[in-house]
């Protein structure tokens, strides 16, 4: 019988996380317009936009391979997958002792690895920037994220994502410096990794200050949704990690009853809405910055990320 | 037994030396001594396999070499393995070179090599005493050498012999020197005397160093790399592929043999040194490959960073070992063998590709290619397998063994020592910086070579290659997948190395629910590549099927849109330097002081602009080219020698004698 529960928790996890990054990235560009006394497109304009182009006829280009139109579903299937591991609203997933944090790091470097190369397989300029910009952050930004997961694991003693929550959630945790740190590096590297300002705008088109959205220039229809799909899934994902990671409270236990299960839904839901809004405020008040001013942005996450880890190697108090 | 069998294979290869000389003019050599070596690799690496499985421990004696001593040869669980690794790396290898190597143009240079190669390299892994060790190993370093320079005509190719032959005749030194200490002043050249004497620790110390120098040199450690990206480019693709994939983890061996096992219990800043070298080696092997816009060397350069991820590995595994952390070190030692397997598999696949795309095009420059996905489909597929399994990405063999490490990584804080405390933690992040930055080099080198518009004619018309280079490479990328979903299975088959060389394994992986491996304990960490495989399979071909039955499934080609501005010329492409450019201004101007310098011409004229860009090899500058400056200062000054009358070299040869009497009056 728990076992038929588990599966479900497991199967609603990810219908869960497919449902809500729409509304997610929505409510953050709704909030984003109110803040500049906009109106704003309708909360539910994502979800219209995904189930439009995925109508639409998909225009290849001439010189795209095989493996251009297989990327959409790859890198889709990476961040889902990535994205059904991270605790949202009940802990103890069935699955989650599968790919620890290394690894749903990993994944999301494996779709980002495909993203790079389907900017480069149309053989347009527009695509290539787009790659070899995108490989530089990353090639910062995941050392940073690696030890972002250095200093949790340390602290919690496990790179699994669960017990790492169920860790933080204990009264054993007391106030780290090792966390504060990890914590700003985090942010950083999640502002990085969704390609939000000030590393990158999402909201432009034919500027050559952007990274993401030039990568993904030659996609149209449905590969577009997909890609589309799979960043705000993106998004979704860092802010249920920051919230399950910083903020534990209300997730429900493995096996918790039904009001538990209510208040850890709502509990999420809350987190998504304050981590959108703080994303806005920030996105708004903040100008972008110059490409090649992240390395310095990031080498700062990647630094702060070191700093964490190495004062735990010192102390495992500190 | 095993051994006795094993010998047999080796004298067969041996033998097909000699044979492949009197074939050489006939054309169907190729097939005979590729072919021959294939069936004996395949049954020596059977061999190497039930001895690592059984683990019964073999000896043979030979009454050849020193006299007194005899040559004495061994398969315990460690040369098992790398036996394994040698001639698994050698059977496919000889497959491929079945198909690949009809196309070479002068094979008498390459034929009687190949299989006393191979031979050699099976023979320093069996090898039980010091002489046939230094014997196999330089037999192995001339034989290579000899397949290096076998396209002569090419002075790049000279040179990188005479630099590959100079710095491995330094590595013969250092390991010759290392041996004679260990040896002791009695002479106890056979291993089992060594293993049972402990050096005092001063000496252990400078057996180290030398052992880190002449096996690193081997295998190219960060700064004794540098012969290593001009040769293994140099020789033809499959002696590429050996020298890279799997030459370099018999110097592995070589490293792991004195100092795990040869060399008694280790101090704690053993593992400083080791660890240090793997860091360093790591992040700037893959900082010299993202330079690279030559296929073949940017591999190479790949195998230096790979090495270096191997050493660390290693430095971790001493340390715990030092300090009695016998399961920790397990794991530690598991996770660098593991890697030292899953890279000769890839890399050798990698090799593979860029030989065929060589065989196709005649290109190795990435600048000249694009576009050959179109062209040669199953060879991009299968190079893009290799690429994603050495760009540690899940689900393939490359993640497990570095996630393998980074466990291992995170078990450090147990370690008393200060030094290392603080050393640990920077490693971990090099190792973080040099698996993001494989990522990037692997977009570049794939991205540049197999995707986008062909930029030259060449690879416009490549054909897709023949089917035996095919049938090595989906092996081994069959391998890559295998080794990465179920990474249990190697975990365990490498648990008697660890058990000889530790004195503790991990713990069992074969028997866990679903495949998964835990290697410290289930609230720990745990990764199951195979549920993570399925799942992204499943969710993928799920919303694919969805989408096609619910939305649309049509499709229409048309010109690029590229914002409106599309240009026909291959030309507007990203260039493999101008994709490595953002990346060369964050990290390579410092480490390779990379300047660019644009030329604009005056404003009315109708010459070019140029943009250049300049790196420099510190590395090279700050250790190789002094030595090579001092050493012609010196042969310039003895130069006179050359010159003296007859009466002078009668002098000096009456002065030696004299001085010699005296030293041995004294």
């Amino acid at each position: 019988m728990s076992f038929v529960r588990d599966y479900a928790f497991q199967g609603a996890q990810m219908l869960l996380v497919l449902l809500l990054s729409p509304l997610l990235t929505g409510f953050v560009r709704k909030v984003k317009a109110r803040l500049l006394r906009r109106q704003g497109p309708p909360l539910l304009q994502p979800y219209r936009d995904l189930i439009r182009l995925m109508r639409k006829d998909v225009v290849l280009a001439e010189s795209a391979s095989w493996l251009f139109r297989v990327i959409p579903y790859l890198v889709f299937a990476g961040t889902w997958v990535a994205a059904s591991l991270v605790p949202t609203f009940r802990g103890g997933l069935l699955f989650s002792w599968s790919a620890d944090l290394i690894a749903i790091i990993a994944l999301i470097g494996s779709a980002r690895f495909f993203l790079a190369l389907a900017g480069l397989d149309v053989g347009t300029s527009f695509g290539g920037i787009g790659s070899s910009r995108e490989v530089m952050i990353a090639s910062l930004a995941e050392p940073a994220m690696l030890m972002i997961v250095f200093t949790l694991a340390l602290v919690a003693g496990s790179t699994q994502l669960s017990i790492i929550a169920a860790y933080m959630l204990s009264s054993q945790v007391g106030l780290r410096v090792s966390l504060g740190l990890a914590l700003l590096a985090l942010v950083m590297v999640a502002i990085a990794e969704n390609t939000r300002i000030p590393i990158d705008n999402p909201a432009t088109h034919l500027e050559l200050t952007m990274v993401h959205e030039v990568m993904v220039l030659e996609y149209s229809g449905r590969h577009l949704a997909l890609i589309d799909l799979s960043s705000e899934l993106k998004l979704l994902l860092y802010v249920s990690l920051i919230g399950c990671l910083f903020t534990p409270w209300g997730i429900a236990g493995p096996d918790a009853g039904p009001a538990a299960i209510a208040i850890g839904v709502a509990s999420y839901v809350g987190k998504l809405a304050a981590g959108a809004t703080l994303l806005a405020v920030f996105e708004t008040a903040i100008a972008k910055m110059r490409v090649f001013r992240v390395p310095a942005f990031l080498g700062a996450a990647l630094m702060l990320g070191l700093l964490a880890t190495l004062l735990l190697f010192v102390s495992g108090s500190l | 037994m095993m051994a006795v069998y094993a010998l047999y294979g080796v004298a067969v290869l041996l033998a097909l030396a000699p044979i492949a000389v009197i074939l050489a003019a006939s054309p169907r050599a190729t097939g005979i001594v590729y072919g021959a070596s294939l069936v004996v690799t395949l049954m020596q690496g059977v061999i190497a396999l039930m001895s690592l499985i059984d683990q019964p421990t073999s000896t043979a004696t030979l009454p050849l070499g020193l006299p007194w001593l005899g040559a004495h040869f061994r398969i315990d669980a460690l040369a098992a393995f790398f036996l394994v690794v040698v001639n698994l790396g050698g059977a496919a290898a000889s497959l491929y070179a079945l198909g690949y190597g009809r196309h070479e143009e002068s094979p008498q240079r390459v034929l009687p090599f190949y299989p006393a190669y191979l031979a050699a390299m099976n023979l320093v892994v069996m090898a039980d005493d010091a002489f046939s060790f230094l014997v196999a190993w330089e037999f192995m370093s001339l034989t290579s050498w000899a397949q290096v320079i076998a396209h002569h005509r090419d002075s790049e190719n000279v040179r990188a012999g005479y630099v590959y032959l100079l710095m491995a005749s330094f590595g013969t030194l250092a390991l010759l020197l290392g041996f004679g200490l260990l040896a002791g002043s009695d002479g106890n050249y056979v291993f089992a005397a060594m293993r049972a004497s402990h050096p005092s620790a001063a000496l252990a110390a400078l057996v180290l160093i030398l052992a880190v120098v002449g096996a690193g040199s081997k295998a190219g450690v960060v700064p004794l790399h540098a012969w290593l990206p001009l040769a293994h480019p140099a020789a033809p693709t499959q002696v590429s592929a050996l020298m890279s994939g799997v030459m370099t983890k018999v110097a592995v061996y070589g490293f792991v043999r004195i100092v795990f096992d040869l060399l008694g219990p280790p101090d704690w800043w053993w593992s400083m040194v080791v660890l240090g070298i793997g860091g360093i080696t790591a992040v700037m092997g893959v900082l010299y490959a993202l330079m690279q816009h030559d296929l073949k060397r940017l591999l190479a350069y790949h195998t230096v960073e790979n090495i270096g991820i191997i050493y660390i590995g290693l430095g971790l595994a001493l340390a715990f070992k030092a300090y009695g952390l016998a399961w920790a070190a397990a794991l530690a030692l598991t996770a660098a063998l593991f890697h030292v397997f899953n890279h000769s598999v890839f890399k050798s696949l990698l090799f593979f590709g860029a030989g065929s795309v060589l065989n196709a095009t005649g290109e190795r420059d990435m600048e000249h290619l694009g576009g050959l996905i179109h062209r040669m489909p199953q060879t991009a597929f299968v190079f893009l397998v290799g690429c994603v399994a050495i760009s540690a990405l899940p689900p393939l063999n490359g993640f497990a063994s570095e996630w393998l490490t980074f466990q291992a990584i995170l078990l450090s804080p147990q370690l008393p020592s200060w030094g290392l405390k603080f050393l640990v933690p920077a490693v971990g992040a090099l190792l973080a910086l040099s698996a993001a930055l494989a990522a990037a080099c692997f977009v570049k080198a794939f991205g540049v070579s197999f995707l986008g518009r062909a930029r030259t004619p060449a690879a416009a018309e490549a054909q897709e290659t023949d089917g035996y280079s095919l049938a090595a490479m989906y092996v081994l990328a069959a391998l890559c997948l295998i080794a990465g979903v179920l990474p249990g299975l190697f975990i365990d088959a490498l648990a008697p190395v660890a058990q000889a060389l530790i004195g503790e394994t991990m713990p069992h992986q074969s028997g866990l629910a679903w495949l998964t491996i835990v290697p410290i304990a289930e609230s720990r960490s745990s990764y199951n590549g195979l549920l993570v495989f399925v799942f992204v399979v499943l969710s993928g071909s799920v919303a694919a099927f969805a989408i096609h039955r619910l939305a649309s499934d049509r499709l229409r080609r048309a010109p690029a849109w590229d914002c409106g501005y599309p240009d026909p010329s291959p030309a507007t492409q990203y260039t493999a330097s101008s994709f490595a450019q953002p990346i060369r201004r964050v990290y390579g101007t410092t480490v390779f002081h990379a300047r660019e310098i644009g030329e604009m011409p005056p404003p009315g004229s109708t010459a070019p602009a140029r943009l250049t860009v300049d790196l420099r090899d510190l590395i090279w500058e700050a250790l190789y080219a002094p030595i090579a400056g001092f050493i012609g200062i010196a042969t310039d000054r003895l130069n006179i020698l050359q010159f003296l009358t007859i009466r002078r070299y009668l002098t000096l040869v009456f002065a030696a004698l004299v001085l010699l009497l005296l030293v041995l009056a004294i």
